[in-house]
């Protein structure tokens, strides 16, 4: 059941943190009760996540199906959302396209966010000259905006969804370094690391059980932003005819040509396909902030 | 203070070879010889000396480090090559479509600062109340917005708008006008444009306003100025905006380098001719010289932005300057 665990991925050790006497649905009903607005978004993730699985049980129409003597139609009962200038239904292309984002969202942002958080208390554990490229490195890497990074990984790899995804990680696993790097410099010289070196625990052991776990606060919060940035990445590089290729629906390649040319006579083409993006980038964002403001212990007491 | 800048331009020269090298071993892993695919891409047969002729013409029968030094230099000289598309030199493709790019972001960077600040302050002080929670979820609006989605919607508003109004549709030109010129048709074209890329620029900014003014407010020299009997004004604009802008002012900077990224999209959507656009056509192409010389000039863009703003923090906190 994939539904449940990908956005319960996010939610548990997040409030396994701050609540550790509580159970998972007490954790969830009190983050309910104190972030409404947050709450909220997670409702909609769930919702696009549960779509994105499901698409077969859920879509009304195969979203490849051409019906010619149906183009351009305006919504209906027939067709909820109308349908495309190729005769498309555009509700069920919506819904495959939530798996296409959910797909490209979760996997960029979950490998490279570990990636980062590997490399970023890697780097903050061993310190000196490793730290020193560490840090040049991500540099260089962080000076090309993520999209344009993108690009350039599309122009070597090629386009296509397995592509998309090389194109979005690797742009993210500095952005995710950087961030947990001076959480973990900071965690670095409280004494417990020293007496578990002192135990002879090897350093992949002392990274991974002893300094991991405590910077999962702003691990969390970035893994959750970079899901919104992945989503909104994959759009863009769709749009632009060099992400996700036809027939694969996706809701940036959805308002790649048709869109515009039919903006006036068939608004709905260009409509909900962007606002699935929006609604759920919105989403993802709310629930992001939510969980800043119960994991920031800076922002606790207000 | 000159100790600091001169420390501080130094460290702009390892991080651009470093991309430079990045950008170049980029570059070199596309799969196969790019002589091999663009003069196969015509369809006609070719025999090993048009190859050897094409390396030689973009000097790929030298050693690779030589390459890559001469790459470097034909970098700080502004000499990218030639365009393997066009077959124009590189430098003359980006400076004839950089002036319109270059206006739409200035345009939006105003937009989007004429619009942070005075909102985040707002909402920083009325935490919490309607206007606070209309504020932020304009803000997070304006995250989760695809920019291209937003020009076509834009578009399609104005369409529909001035048909309503004067009977017949109105379009912006997408012919670029310098500003001096034709002021007004100039601005009809950049405005749209402008307002799609500013929206999120501004709500990225606006919710550093609003969480910086938010720690700011809470600082004990901020309860000493209300207490001494300051005017609450002057204790917003000179005791908290100032020292709040700190972290906006860098927001705004390391943002303008991504409004370049926003622009790939958005000149797309605004049929506009711009770097942004350049950008997709030689990705399409598989113009590798065209590639490379706009993601370093990107790079550079973003690298500079840094180096200003960091001067800019150095001049507004003392801290710094003096450390």
């Amino acid at each position: 059941m994939s539904t449940t665990t990908a956005p319960g991925q996010v939610t548990l050790p997040a409030e396994e943190t701050i609540e550790l006497h509580r159970s998972f649905w007490q954790a969830t009903l009190h983050f309910c009760r104190r972030e409404p607005l947050g709450a909220f978004g997670l409702l909609i993730v769930i919702v696009m996540a549960v779509t994105g699985v499901f698409a077969e049980l859920l879509a009304p129409y195969s979203p490849t199906a051409n019906d010619f003597a149906a183009m351009t139609e305006a919504p209906s009962l027939a067709h909820w959302l109308g349908t495309d200038q190729f005769g498309r239904d555009l509700l069920s292309r919506i819904i495959y396209g939530a798996r296409t984002a959910l797909i490209v969202g979760l996997s960029s942002a979950i490998v490279g966010g570990f990636a980062g958080l590997v490399l970023g208390v890697a780097s903050a554990y061993f310190g000196g000259t490793l730290d020193m490229i560490f840090q040049r490195i991500f540099d260089v890497v962080m000076a090309f905006p993520l999209i344009i990074m993108a690009l350039a990984m599309v122009a070597i790899f090629g386009t296509g969804v397995h592509n998309v995804i090389i194109a979005i990680t690797i742009p993210l696993i500095p952005r995710c370094a950087r961030v947990v790097r001076a959480s973990a410099l900071a965690i670095r010289v409280i004494p417990y690391v020293d007496a578990a070196r002192a135990c002879g625990y090897s350093h992949a052991r002392i990274i991974l059980r002893h300094m991991v776990p405590n910077v999962m606060a702003p691990f969390l919060i970035m893994l959750t932003a970079f899901v919104g940035q992945a989503i909104l990445a994959e759009a863009s590089l769709s749009y632009l005819g060099l992400g996700v290729q036809e027939p694969t629906p996706a809701w940036g390649l959805m308002l790649q040509g048709g869109a515009e040319e039919y903006a006036s006579t068939a608004p709905w083409i260009a409509i909900f396909p962007g606002l699935s993006i929006a609604l759920t980038v919105f989403g993802v964002s709310l629930f992001g902030d939510a969980l800043r403001d119960v994991l920031d212990p800076k922002l606790r007491e207000r | 203070m000159y100790q600091y800048i001169a420390k501080r331009l130094l460290m702009v020269i390892p991080t651009l070879i470093g991309a430079a090298a990045l950008v170049f071993i980029m570059m070199r892993l596309i799969p196969g010889d790019i002589c091999v695919v663009r003069l196969g891409s015509g369809g006609g047969r070719f025999d090993q000396r048009a190859i050897d002729l094409c390396h030689a013409e973009n000097g790929m029968n030298r050693p690779v480090i030589v390459q890559f030094f001469d790459f470097v230099w034909g970098f700080f000289q502004f000499d990218f090559g030639k365009s393997m598309w066009s077959g124009k030199p590189v430098s003359l493709e980006i400076l004839t479509r950089l002036p319109i790019s270059l206006e739409i972001a200035l345009l939006a960077t105003v937009i989007a600062i004429l619009i942070a600040i005075p909102l985040g302050t707002i909402s920083a002080l009325k935490q919490n109340t309607w206007i606070d929670v209309v504020v932020r979820t304009v803000a997070i609006g304006g995250i989760a917005t695809p920019s291209f989605w937003l020009g076509i919607i834009s578009i399609l508003v104005v369409l529909d708008v001035t048909n309503a109004l004067f009977g017949k549709p109105w379009m912006p030109p997408i012919d670029y006008v310098p500003i001096w010129q034709d002021p007004i048709r100039n601005l009809s074209m950049a405005a749209l444009p402008a307002i799609t890329v500013g929206y999120r620029y501004a709500a990225v900014s606006m919710r550093m306003t609003r969480s910086a003014m938010l720690e700011v407010l809470r600082e004990d020299y901020i309860r000493t100025a209300r207490a001494k009997g300051l005017v609450e004004k002057l204790v917003i604009n000179r005791h908290a905006l100032k020292n709040a802008m700190l972290p906006v002012v860098t927001v705004i900077g390391i943002e303008f380098a991504f409004l370049i990224g926003g622009l790939v999209v958005t000149e797309q959507v605004f049929n506009l001719n711009g770097i942004g656009r350049l950008f997709v056509q030689a990705v399409q192409n598989q113009d590798y010289t065209l590639t490379q010389a706009l993601v370093m000039l990107t790079v550079a863009i973003f690298v500079f932005t840094n180096l200003i703003v960091d001067l800019l923090y150095a001049w507004l906190d003392p801290r710094i300057r003096f450390a």
